[in-house]
């Protein structure tokens, strides 16, 4: 038997005769496959009015977000979800499997600080030098900082309102240090420094800078964000290590391997020469399947998979549907006619039952992000895969086998 | 022509087995419930000795969970997998599990009813889904007890997919019943028989091919997937049983009553 070689997008070979598949897989794949971290974090807004506890939980986000860039994660995902007052920071970090570093960096409270700059006398013989030295005013003095605009030059400025007892420090620090700068430090980072033109009293300063309008709006997050105390715990992590990924994957690739290979022979078995289209249309569907993971592109799970190999099960239902009708309309009338007639008759039937598991998958792919129902990764990798199976199988199982049939049997008719 | 509707009692019999065998299970044993749903710790490491183990525990807070993994490290245990799920996140995905089961069913009910213009299709379609759910859940809890498999969020997953899969080979049967009602027009009771034996090969063919790929998943795919494909396995086999043996049963008596009513 000669060897067929299907060459499908993007390097990936199957053999067919004495097969071989020489995989080389360059798909997106998740942590379960990848290795990787899967943390979440739930916030504590107990302190927090509601009106303000989206905010918070966006700028807890953004210090996650930015603490994680810090840690050096490629690719890391920072995501919130809130569902019955219950506020959440999901982070995904691929590749990490120590997480112990990555919880307590991310775990931490953001730190806010004024801090000022005092000339410390000269050393022996060394110079003076200028010594950051933090003050009694932090994050937790901090009310609210917003965006708002510089009367004067119109570009955006963000605004500090400081509780009472801050309000009186800051007083006595600007005091200090008029017509020096006073640097704001977030978690160990200079955010800016601006220069005290003068005593502020009553609580309010306003930092000018060059930013643009997002920068300032980002910066206001972060500020508040810092300036809340908002506690984040660790209340779910699943780590997987890169062994057990690449485990995964290879046994997932040979699962499938076998499972198509034995639909293929049922099907071949079963149908004959009808068989044989079907197949055709499966490799069809196999290679549009994987070309669309690619371009979309899909991050495979192992639930995914399942959902692949669930749907390559469901693409053959449609071959199986026409061709039984086939072998009833081919006793009534001439081969040609009857294959018309089975793919109409089928069709009903395929298109009511393929709707019922549409509905399905689109649940729990959730693509509105309805907090209502399930948000899991898993799942949803599940639904994607499956949702898409169908789809496509609808497309292959009609339109490619159809076509592929009419040039089949019009030959056999002319023999 | 097999009169399959005669054998009413016999597939009465056989579902009625195996879910009072069910509950009979579910009330002796239990479920054995995942983190997932309860909160907890299932840890994976690779022994010096080259040996896989997992690990088992309720609820932990992050520093005890530190605790346990540096000192597995220090004995030079390798991290295979670590899963710790806090006791706050079971109740709500509970919810929005149920959501979505409520809705993913409601709407197939209002879905076949309308297409098959009667409520009488939808419901009896509904029931035999029901049926496959209460054979899924009871199966799981003798597998729970013999075998140690869970019921976490995948199981739930495979639930819903089986649902939809329940319903649409009962929808082929049912549109089999349909197209030859407009055509002939003929006993309800002898279009059911003519419906169930015109779409059993294709139904039993449809199932092997899943079977295959299940089959294939269950033994070659890994232990992360294994309980959920085994669910979505015994699924497959009862959404193919229920359909000509549970659906069609009952709107065939459905119908039978109905007429009796009517006379």
């Amino acid at each position: 038997m000669a060897a067929t070689i299907v060459s499908l997008p993007y390097g990936i070979h199957f053999k067919i005769g004495k097969f071989s598949v020489d995989k080389k897989f360059d798909l997106k794949l998740g942590l379960d496959l990848a290795g990787g971290s899967h943390l979440v974090f739930e916030a504590d807004m107990k302190n927090i009015s509601g009106d303000r506890k989206k905010e918070a939980l966006d700028g807890v986000r953004n210090v996650i977000e930015r603490r994680v860039n810090l840690f050096g994660v490629s690719e890391p995902t920072v995501q919130t979800s809130s569902f019955e007052g219950r506020d959440r920071i999901i982070v995904e970090l691929p590749g990490i499997s120590d997480t112990k570093q990555a919880v307590s960096l991310i775990g931490k409270t953001a730190q806010l600080l004024f801090v000022e700059i005092v000339e410390e006398p000269a050393k022996n013989n060394a110079t003076p030098s200028a010594v950051l030295k933090p003050t009694d005013l932090t994050g937790a003095d901090l009310e609210k900082a917003q965006v708002v605009f510089d009367s004067q030059t119109g570009k955006p400025a963000i605004s500090l309102q400081f509780a009472k007892d801050g309000g009186t420090k800051f007083e006595k620090i600007t005091q200090r240090n008029i017509g020096k700068p006073l640097p704001i430090i977030l978690d160990s980072q200079i955010i800016t420094q601006p220069v005290v033109q003068g005593i502020i009293s009553g609580g309010q300063a306003q930092i000018t800078g060059n930013f643009t309008v997002d920068e300032a709006k980002e910066l206001s997050i972060q500020l508040n964000a810092g300036a809340l105390p908002v506690p984040v715990n660790l209340v779910e992590e699943r780590t997987v290590g890169a062994t057990l990924g690449e485990l995964s994957v290879r046994q997932s690739i040979l699962a499938g391997i076998v499972g198509i290979v034995m639909v293929a022979l049922f099907m071949i078995l079963s149908y004959g020469a009808l068989g044989v289209v079907a197949v055709l249309g499966l490799f069809v569907f196999a290679v549009i399947t994987i070309s669309l993971y690619k371009l979309i592109p899909i991050t495979l799970t192992l639930p995914g998979i399942a959902g692949f190999m669930l749907s390559v099960g469901m693409a053959v239902d449609s071959n199986i549907l026409i061709f039984e009708r086939f072998k009833e309309e081919k006793l009534k009338r001439s081969l040609t006619s009857a294959l018309e007639v089975s793919f109409g008759r089928a069709w009903d039937s395929i298109r009511d039952a393929n709707v019922a598991t549409i509905v399905t998958s689109l649940i729990l792919i959730n693509p509105m992000d309805w907090t209502a129902l399930p948000l899991s990764g898993p799942v949803r990798g599940f639904g994607i895969t499956l949702l898409l199976g169908i789809l496509i199988s609808l497309f292959t199982g009609i339109f490619v086998s159809r076509n592929l049939l009419r040039l089949f049997v019009k030959d056999k008719k002319n023999d | 022509m097999i009169e399959w509707m005669k054998y009413r009692w016999l597939y009465l019999l056989i579902s009625g087995t195996i879910i009072l065998a069910g509950i009979f299970s579910a009330i002796k044993w239990g479920f054995k419930i995942g983190i997932d749903f309860t909160g907890g710790v299932v840890a994976e490491y690779r022994l010096e000795s080259g040996e896989n183990k997992i690990f088992r525990y309720g609820p932990l807070s992050t520093a005890e969970a530190d605790k346990i993994r540096a000192e597995f490290t220090s004995q030079g245990a390798q991290e295979i997998r670590f899963e710790s799920v806090g006791p706050s996140v079971g109740p709500e995905l509970i919810k929005r599990t149920v959501t979505a089961l409520v809705i993913s069913a409601g709407l197939i009910l209002l879905w076949i009813a309308y297409q098959f213009k009667s409520f009488k299709f939808g419901i009896s379609a509904t029931l035999a889904t029901i049926h496959d759910s209460l054979v899924l859940l009871g199966s799981f809890s003798i597998l729970g007890h013999f075998f140690g498999a869970e019921i976490d969020f995948l199981f739930v997953t495979a639930m819903l997919t089986i649902l939809s899969f329940s319903v649409h080979d009962t929808i082929v049967v049912y549109d089999r019943i349909r197209e030859s009602h407009k055509k002939f027009g003929e006993d309800f009771y002898d279009l059911a028989n003519k419906a169930v034996s015109g779409t059993m090969v294709r139904s039993l063919n449809n199932s092997f091919t899943i079977i295959f790929m299940l089959v294939g998943l269950i033994l070659l795919g890994g232990e992360t997937t294994k309980w959920f494909s085994v669910a979505l396995l015994i699924g497959t086999v009862s959404g193919t049983y229920s359909s000509p043996f549970v659906a069609v049963p009952i709107l065939v008596t459905w119908d039978q009553i109905q007429k009796r009513v009517k006379k």
